[in-house]
């Protein structure tokens, strides 16, 4: 990679007094950072190296690339009139949309739509013009923040002129292939592993060595050589990589459980295929078959009606976000959405999104490791990414939650989810299933192949260290992905795909690979492979992960259609080669073969892993005396982190494109109230939907990992119970899906390296137990998952491990959204319920966390009683008695009636003592007890609710006009705030 | 019936619950890619009303709605021809353009709207939010100027989600002129009912709390709120409190009521056409 001058270039800036209001943001950053920039003026350059003329240019630009009111536009002469400047711009090879469309933008204004290279020659970069003058550390401090230099080159300046290059990719000499000798001693092979990326462990190693030795003689014959090519061994790295192959939850476990063995065969198919298969026969048995995909492709697919699917999955992108924040959510949304537009035949309509964040503490002071961002810089620019990818995709980002605990302040979490719909049937049959055939073509479309990318998979497989390189990393781009996914609708349902996927992970290698399984085999060309830039070998074209990329099957009769199609919709597909059954796994470049792998061993040729796991049980220690002053705790409570509004990040996410969202993520007549499920249309056609919900609680898994997965579990569900869905009962028409989502730290025991991974993994097979439980009882399945599994962030000698955390994301069709229920309360005079039952649960709870507190029993789930409460408040929702309905978390029952009281601008006279002895005052206000939701119902229907119900709930209060809570304890009045000051103490800047 | 083509692809992301809220108001609604129009598959002589929906074409990349502002104005069509003939020759056949958020930035940037001086220049600015952020909330909008002919004296509560909503005139002459004309048709409003000066009420900081243009001629229209995603009274953020309240939200103050007016607008203008 190198830089070049550019031959043009072309500098927007904002015209001399319009309001600069990207400048002003820049300023108010350096002022956080402790810069005195005075103004800050932003322009944006284009660097240019296209034949064009100046004339040509000067004509065009200020038209092209200008706003004719608030810009101007100068060409060739680039000033900065302040004391000092900041320039910067992509790396050579990162994604830049923006010097793209710039590029495209001119040849249609000059009518050069073919006359130019087809390869991008127009670079994009951002000018800091700064008015007062900075010591060359500031400067840096400053450019630093603004950009990131695994992504960006920064540049720096003072006085008027700025030179301005273009980012060049070098083209490598021509490739020669290169084979790896694996007749190596065991150390050799461990470093040969270590050094080219691969994280294979040595038994891996071998048994690749042990499979080409005895294909020597086959590989000879037709005319290979017998050692794997270099090409052959980043294929089987990245497919047995832990992010594609799972190997850690497939491994056989010794697990010791208060001092007894258990063995566990595969956490993943004994605890969560094994309950949704459990699941799918109690239905199956009954003529019902509505799991239509489950861990089988992409995405799960269930029944939503006669006539359409519902498809959900949910992805993480942790390692990526550390490092590139803004790219590596983008990228994150980007690549869940694929998923779900990249099950079966493909095509689905994305429907909506979620998002689910873990974060470090945002005032994190400690000193920041090596390759460390700031969780703050983290935070801001995951939200950044996860707007730019969702809002630009035109899909609602409908739900989420943000976590924040010091342990996410090496990775943070990012977890992306998406729900979408696909019609049951397409001309070519079945939607939800791939029908691939021995000569259909293999058809790439979308973006076209960089060097951005390479090793993702290995790479998010491993801990995450200060020595990383920017291949690594990619950069989505929405609009791309978003004229591939129109496209992909548009051609699947004229029958044109008979099966497809998406290129994520292992990028050509693991997509058609996949795909190959269909036929028994695949043979690719690379060189028929659209690249970004010349000079790619042919296993990075093979390996790239460069982003918006979907490999689809397409019959050679469709072939010229689905071409012409792609054609008018400006999105690239290429033919790169067809399916067979050959049995393996053919890439040549220019006729020259570059791998040749068998299908077989290259998907079941993984050796099993045995891993050492361990937990035992702690009984709960005492909680120390707890006097509190109930008014303060409840507004020091509001205003945590982890408690106070999230309106400043929902906000920024478009949450009601597409005209379905019913139940948003802030409602009532304040338009501040918190939801704790979403509710989305499917169509407008009809009432019918879906409602969506997410729930995580890694703070309880220290204490209890069973119980904290089965706390995030019950969470999730009533959640949907508040909002008015049916759980799933045999012999109703349910149609429900789950996603589990797995984060730990590094689990994997080594006496040196790792000496508590026994304990880690023991504490993830409890929770793989407790979903397995959870999920069997409410009968719930899961239909995909993920488990991302070595979150561990190390340097400078320091690791940072994040608390294991489960994610569970639930959906349930409801008939009709007409009768869903929102949290707020909505009248004065109706009366207010506690649904389920309040035990004396402070451990992990909110409140000893700030009192800086430990001990306390941690919440369990009763869930034969949390069912009967759930079946009684559905009958109450049957008969439209539930006026708000609004689920206890954090900070326990005194802050879910303050979100109540907020988001319908009401009071409430509240009295706790009916909840019974069982609870100390703190724990009753307080704590964090499970499946309790509070409920307001008009005062005529109270008697009526509390029949249903029986010894389900019990009567609080009622709603007030006085704008004012109040918690009584019998006759005596605890706390009373007025509702403008719990607003107050709630609504922080919570980024 | 008033029949609509309403475009896609490219960005744009709110062409379906655009088309559904053309039915609603009893209009006809062809979605077609832009690419088809491109190509000549479909033509503007067969529709009314040529809407821009919501989204971000092209990535907006360069500021909203400047990539496609620039094919309309310097495009061209499969056979060769200009695409900005064909939108004169449309508007010249009495024809309506409609554009909502991103659709109106592209009106805005093509100087279709306001369009005072008839050369269809550029002479207001959809800039950045003062915020200097996107932002998806509720706003009170009532009709002003030329919108209380077209809307009736109505307020709308209709969400704005944009980065870049702040209407700027390009001078003050356009600006007295823009006004003396009514053609700010929509206008933020604050919790005084007045113009909304402060955010949030002015989501955006747009100079006289301006949410839309007509333009001099009155055929085309755009506006930065987003009446398709309120279609019906579940949409709205306070709907369950409305139900519990007993409040009856009729659908003239839903967004479907806007889509009524020009479509009304677009058959009146149609009709005269047919009657001279």
């Amino acid at each position: 990679m190198s830089l070049q001058p550019a031959a043009h270039c072309v500098q927007v800036r904002i015209r001399q007094g319009q309001r600069d209001v990207a400048g002003e943001q820049v300023q108010a950053l350096a002022h956080d950072l402790g810069l005195d920039t005075g103004s800050v003026r932003v322009s944006r350059l284009y660097a240019l190296n296209l034949p064009i003329s100046i004339d040509e240019l000067t004509t065009i630009a200020p038209i092209a690339l200008a706003d004719g009111i608030v810009e101007a536009a100068s060409i060739d002469t680039v000033t900065a009139q302040g004391a000092c400047h900041v320039l910067i711009g992509r790396q050579a090879g990162v994604t830049d949309d923006e010097g793209r469309t710039a590029q495209q933008v001119l040849a249609t204004a000059l009518d050069r739509q073919h006359g130019w290279p087809d390869t991008q020659h127009v670079f994009a970069q951002r000018l800091y013009d700064i008015q007062n003058p900075l010591t060359e550390e500031q400067l840096v401090r400053l450019g630093t923040a603004l950009g990131n230099r695994l992504v960006d080159r920064i540049a720096y300046g003072t006085g008027v002129h700025v030179q301005v290059w273009a980012p060049l990719v070098v083209a490598e000499p021509t490739h020669a292939l290169r084979h790896i000798d694996l007749n190596i001693g065991d150390l050799a092979l461990m470093e040969l592993s270590r050094a080219n990326c691969w994280h294979l462990n040595l038994v891996e190693l071998k048994a690749i060595r042990s499979h080409f030795a005895a294909m020597a003689a086959q590989r000879v014959t037709s005319g290979l050589a017998s050692q794997p090519t270099e090409c052959e061994m980043e294929i089987l790295a990245q497919t047995w990589s832990e992010h594609c192959k799972h190997k850690e939850f497939n491994a056989d476990i010794d697990f010791f459980h208060n001092g007894t063995s258990r063995p566990v065969h595969s956490l993943f198919k004994t605890f969560i295929r094994g309950a949704t298969e459990v699941i799918r026969d109690k239905y199956q048995q009954i003529g019902q078959d509505w799991m239509l995909t489950v861990f089988s492709d992409n995405a799960g697919v269930v029944e939503l009606d006669a006539d359409h699917l519902f498809v959900l999955k949910v992805e993480t992108h942790n390692s990526p976000s550390a490092l590139d924040p803004v790219g590596g959510a983008m990228t994150g949304v980007l690549g869940n959405n694929r998923d779900a537009f990249g099950t079966g035949k493909g095509g689905a309509r994305l429907l909506f999104n979620t998002n689910v964040l873990c974060f470090g503490p945002q005032d994190y002071a400690k000193p920041l490791l090596s390759g460390q961002l700031h969780p703050a810089r983290i935070a801001r620019g995951v939200v950044h990414g996860v707007e730019q990818a969702g809002n630009k995709s035109g899909v609602p980002t409908v739900n989420g939650a943000i976590v924040f605990d010091e342990r996410f302040s090496g990775k943070p979490l990012v977890f992306c989810g998406t729900g979408a719909i696909m019609p049951r049937h397409y001309p070519n049959g079945p939607s939800w299933q791939k029908d691939i055939a021995v000569g259909d073509h293999i058809v790439v479309i979308g973006g076209r192949v960089g060097r951005d990318g390479i090793h993702g998979a290995t790479f998010s497989s491993g801990t995450l260290d200060d020595k990383v390189s920017s291949s690594v990393v990619q950069i989505g781009s929405p609009f791309v992905q978003k004229m591939a996914s129109d496209f992909m609708t548009e051609a699947c349902a004229l029958g044109l795909v008979s099966g497809c996927t998406d290129n994520g992970a292992g990028g050509l290698s693991s997509s058609v690979g996949e795909l190959a399984q269909a036929t028994g085999g695949a043979a690719i060309e690379l060189a028929q492979v659209p690249l970004k830039y010349m000079g790619l070998q042919p296993w990075e074209i093979l390996l790239s992960e460069s982003q918006e990329r979907m490999t689809l099957a397409v019959r050679p009769a469709d072939l010229g259609e689905l071409l012409q199609l792609a054609r008018r919709r400006e999105v690239e597909a290429t033919a790169i080669g067809m399916f067979n059954q050959s049995g393996e796994l053919h890439a040549t470049y220019a006729g020259e073969s570059i791998a040749r792998l068998s299908l077989n061993f290259l998907h079941n040729g993984v050796p099993q892993k045995h891993m050492l796991a361990e937990w035992t049980d702690r009984a709960p220690l005492p909680v120390g005396p707890l006097s509190l002053d109930l008014g303060a705790t409840l507004l020091a409570l509001l205003a945590r982190p982890n408690i106070c509004s999230r309106e400043a990040v929902i906000r920024q996410y478009d949450h009601e494109v597409k005209g379905k969202t019913v139940v948003k993520p802030l409602m009532g007549r304040s338009g501040l109230a918190p939801q704790d499920a979403a509710v989305v249309r499917a169509g407008f056609t009809g009432w019918h939907g879906v409602a969506v919900s997410s729930a995580l609680c890694p703070k309880f898994g220290d204490l209890d990992p069973y119980a904290m997965a089965c706390g995030a579990f019950d969470e999730a569900i009533r959640a949907l119970v508040a909002v008015g869905v049916r759980l799933p009962l045999l012999g109703e028409q349910p149609s429900w899906s789950a996603c589990d989502n797995f984060c730990v730290p590094n689990s994997a025991y080594d006496p040196v390296h790792n000496p508590d991974g026994k304990q880690k993994l023991g504490k993830l097979v409890r929770m793989c137990e407790a979903l397995y439980d959870m999920s069997t009882f409410f009968d719930v399945p899961m239909t995909s998952g993920k488990d991302s599994m070595k979150n561990d962030f190390v340097a400078d000698g320091v690791q940072i491990s994040v608390p294991p955390t489960v994610l569970f994301t639930l959906v349930a069709r409801m008939p009709d959204v007409r009768t869903a229920v929102t949290s707020e309360f909505k009248y004065v005079g109706d009366q207010v319920f506690l649904v389920g039952a309040t035990y004396d649960e402070l451990g992990g709870s909110e409140l000893l966390t700030m009192l800086s507190q430990t001990g306390g029993a941690v919440p369990a789930v009763r869930k034969e009683q949390a069912k009967q409460s759930y079946l009684r408040l559905m009958a109450a929702h049957a008969e439209r008695l539930v006026v708000s309905a609004h689920d206890c978390s954090d900070g326990g029952l005194a802050v879910a009636l303050a979100e109540c009281c907020i988001g319908g601008e009401f009071g409430a006279a509240i009295d706790v003592a009916p909840l019974g002895g069982q609870a100390s005052l703190p724990a009753l206000v307080f704590g964090e007890s499970h499946s309790r939701i509070v409920v307001s119902v008009r005062a005529s229907d109270a008697p009526r609710f509390a029949e249903l119900l029986d010894d389900s709930a019990t009567l609080l209060g009622q709603v007030t006009a006085d704008l004012t809570l109040c918690i009584h304890f019998e006759t005596e009045l605890k706390c009373a705030l007025s509702v403008a000051d719990l607003t107050a103490a709630w609504r922080q800047e919570v980024l | 019936m008033v029949r609509v083509l309403v475009l896609c692809g490219y960005g744009f992301n709110c062409e379906e619950e655009t088309a559904a809220g053309y039915r609603l108001a009893g209009a006809e609604p062809t979605v077609a890619h832009t690419a088809d129009w491109f190509d000549g598959l479909v033509q503007l002589a067969d529709f009314e009303i040529l809407h821009f929906p919501g989204g971000f074409s092209f990535g907006d990349d360069l500021g909203s709605g400047q990539v496609f502002a620039n094919r309309l104005k310097n495009g061209r069509f499969a056979n060769g021809g200009r695409v900005w003939d064909a939108i004169l020759a449309f508007l010249g056949a009495g024809g309506h353009i409609i554009g909502i958020c991103n659709g109106f930035q592209i009106l805005v940037r093509a100087g279709l709207v306001p369009n005072l001086a008839g050369i269809y220049a550029q002479e207001v600015a959809l800039a950045p939010n003062g915020s200097g952020k996107f932002e998806d909330r509720w706003v009170r909008c009532q009709a002003t100027g030329l919108g209380v002919g077209l809307f009736g004296e109505r307020e709308f509560d209709l969400p704005v989600r944009h980065g870049e909503g702040r209407l700027e005139f390009a001078d003050p002459q356009v600006r007295d002129l823009a006004q003396e004309r009514g053609l700010v048709v929509l206008t933020y409003l604050d919790a005084d009912g007045g113009p909304a000066v402060q955010y949030p009420a002015n989501p955006n900081g747009a100079d006289l709390a301006a949410a839309a243009l007509l333009s001099a001629d009155g055929q085309v229209f755009g506006m930065m709120p987003h009446p398709e995603a309120y279609l019906t009274f579940i949409n709205h953020p306070d709907w369950g409190g409305r139900q519990r309240r007993g409040e009856v939200v009729e659908v003239a103050d839903t967004g479907v009521g806007l889509f009524c007016a020009w479509v009304a607008a677009a058959a009146g203008k149609a009709a005269a056409k047919a009657a001279a």
